[in-house]
């Protein structure tokens, strides 16, 4: 009988505020170290912390778009734990009354099926500081400017059974928070990072002992840790032995989870409400406001593109995967074959930018041009051929899709009689595999076309090649 | 409920207290009565009293989402016991 794989994730999404949760620091990354603090920030005794609302408001944006209840009435806890960038010694959490309750994400598998994951809640609470440990000895550097930014922590039910699905359901909150520009999503700076609960079990016996691994901040390393953490706890179950309820990390140079230096209580955080903030209170002219400015989501999107864009539920799933990528494809849709299009978008595009590791928002090629380029293709000025070297043109060095076209005399060749004149030097000038293919070498057309296509130097219409072609080698 | 020297030693090292040896008997004494008032407290009948979070009957003010900062950095750190680079140095700490 084989084990049946069992997880549930928890997310940290670092909202996109302008300022901390409890004060009016800038929460801009990269500042001088500590720049960004105050009274309240580092503790300081008296400072009293005052709730961002627009933090509040993104919360419920997230619940809004996930289905989930909104509890009208939540309250903050102190979670008390003792580390250098912590400078309360407690973090300010949602315990027992989250903003978020139970709500539901839906993930596309890669079979083609639908899987709806249970989200557990989702909570307020602070990020903590950084401490650097490389530039002194026996010294840790703590910089502040970290500690106070809001997160969203996201939890999910234990309803994922695959290191794939736990990647699905990750990709998809991570597409949802950027289309409700709740949260950048950069992994590496770590503003969307996530812990990972891992356990096996019979299929129907109750759930095994989990392991946590902590801190994944990329998609692969997310299914890496998981795959190295299965076979590990399945080897040790096969050989009778027990996994023990423990904190991993995953180290990406070895590819392993190891065990961090438990300490022996850190899980007794004695939450108890925090007397410093009183309890939060949704009213409906808020919830009713925030609604008001959620935007189209992602499944209902997708939906769309689907309908007004004729196309199949896999492009239009990945032209809906962020929010600018399906704007951007909307805008070369305009007046184009909708999936010539696509293809475009998807192939030549999201190859290119994959290729020079760089993002939709910075894309080198506006839509208006890549439009441009897809219609010169529909209206015969180009091949397809020609248009890829010109896509390369325009990513890496700029210009007009027409400019180029003109200045390097690439407008495709439709005369007929100017495309028979190089088919028949051609076939004039092979007599032999003009015999062969007559003899019934029925694949010599493609030597054929590609002499063709060379003497023009790839201007020529590949249909009047093809067409001409035939005529002339077919004629006796 | 008993108030045992190891619940007292357990609880000083979640509070990072560093209690000597000698005063362990006489704080789990004291810690006993805090906890019989709490049980005296635990015998008032609470049914039908919902919870409350917070003694004041008030909603959270929300602040609106706007910098107020001023670079304070020098004063800020001003008192802490050793700074280099704007990071405050404390004890090497590596998990």
């Amino acid at each position: 009988m084989g084990w049946e794989v069992v997880i549930g994730l928890e997310v940290h999404a670092q909202l996109n505020t302008a300022t901390k949760i409890f004060c009016g620091c800038s929460t801009t990354f990269g500042a001088e170290p500590n720049s960004h603090t105050c009274p309240v920030c580092l503790a300081m005794p008296g400072a009293l912390p005052v709730l961002n609302e627009a933090a509040v408001d993104k919360a419920i944006a997230l619940g809004l778009a996930i289905g989930a209840e909104l509890n009208r009435q939540s309250v903050f806890a102190r979670k008390n734990y003792f580390y250098p960038d912590l400078p309360k010694g407690y973090q300010i959490s949602q315990y027992e009354l989250p903003v978020v309750g139970k709500g539901t994400l839906t993930i596309s598998l890669t079979d083609g099926t639908e899987k709806v994951v249970g989200v557990t809640r989702a909570h307020l609470e602070e990020d903590a500081g950084k401490s650097l440990h490389e530039a002194f000895v026996d010294q840790s550097g703590i910089d502040l400017n970290r500690a106070g930014t809001p997160l969203l922590e996201i939890v999910s039910e234990p309803d994922m059974r695959s290191p794939a699905e736990a990647v699905a359901y990750l990709k998809k909150l991570h597409a949802l928070v950027r289309y409700l520009d709740i949260c950048d999503g950069n992994m590496q700076e770590g503003s969307f990072r996530c812990d990972a609960n891992v356990s096996l079990r019979r299929p129907g016996a109750p759930l095994g002992t989990r392991a946590e691994i902590k801190n994944l901040n990329s998609f692969r390393f997310l299914e890496k840790a998981l795959e190295y953490e299965i076979a590990r706890q399945r080897d040790i179950l096969e050989r009778g032995g027990c996994i023990v309820q423990e904190t991993r990390l995953y180290d990406a140079g070895r590819g392993e989870t190891r065990s961090m230096r438990s300490k022996e209580e850190a899980n007794d955080y004695r939450y108890f409400p925090d007397p410093d903030l009183l309890p939060l209170v949704l009213d409906p002219a808020r919830i009713a406001r925030v609604r008001g400015t959620l935007p189209e989501l992602p499944d209902i999107k997708r939906a769309r593109f689907m309908r007004q864009y004729a196309l199949p539920a896999y492009d239009a799933g990945v032209l809906t995967m962020s929010r600018v990528l399906a704007d951007y494809y909307e805008q070369v849709a305009v007046g184009v074959d909708s999936k010539l299009a696509a293809n475009w978008v998807m192939g030549e595009l999201l190859g290119a930018l994959n290729k020079a590791g760089i993002e939709i928002e910075t894309c080198p090629v506006s839509a208006e041009k890549l439009r441009l380029l897809v219609q010169r293709i529909e209206d015969q000025t180009i091949s397809g051929k020609i248009a890829k070297e010109i896509f390369e043109d325009l990513f890496h060095s700029g210009g007009e899709v027409d400019a180029i076209i003109e200045k390097r005399g690439l407008r495709q060749i439709t005369d007929t009689g100017a495309i028979a004149a190089l088919v028949d030097g051609i076939v004039a000038a092979h007599p032999q595999q003009v015999a062969d293919f007559r003899a019934g070498k029925d694949k010599l057309l493609g030597f054929f076309v590609g002499q063709v296509m060379k003497a023009s130097k790839g201007k020529a219409n590949p249909d009047q090649v093809n067409t001409i072609l035939l005529e002339r080698l077919r004629k006796e | 409920m008993a108030f045992d020297q190891d619940t007292v030693r357990r609880t000083a090292h979640l509070a990072r207290m560093a209690l000597p040896q000698t005063e362990i008997p006489a704080v789990a004494e004291q810690l006993e009565r805090i906890m019989e008032l709490i049980g005296t407290l635990r015998a008032i009948g609470t049914e039908d009293t919902s919870p409350m979070a917070h003694p004041l009957d008030l909603d959270q003010p929300l602040r609106s989402d706007t910098v107020d900062h001023r670079d304070r950095r020098a004063v800020l750190m001003a008192n802490a016991p050793a700074v280099e680079h704007g990071l405050f140095l404390v004890p090497k700490v590596i998990e």
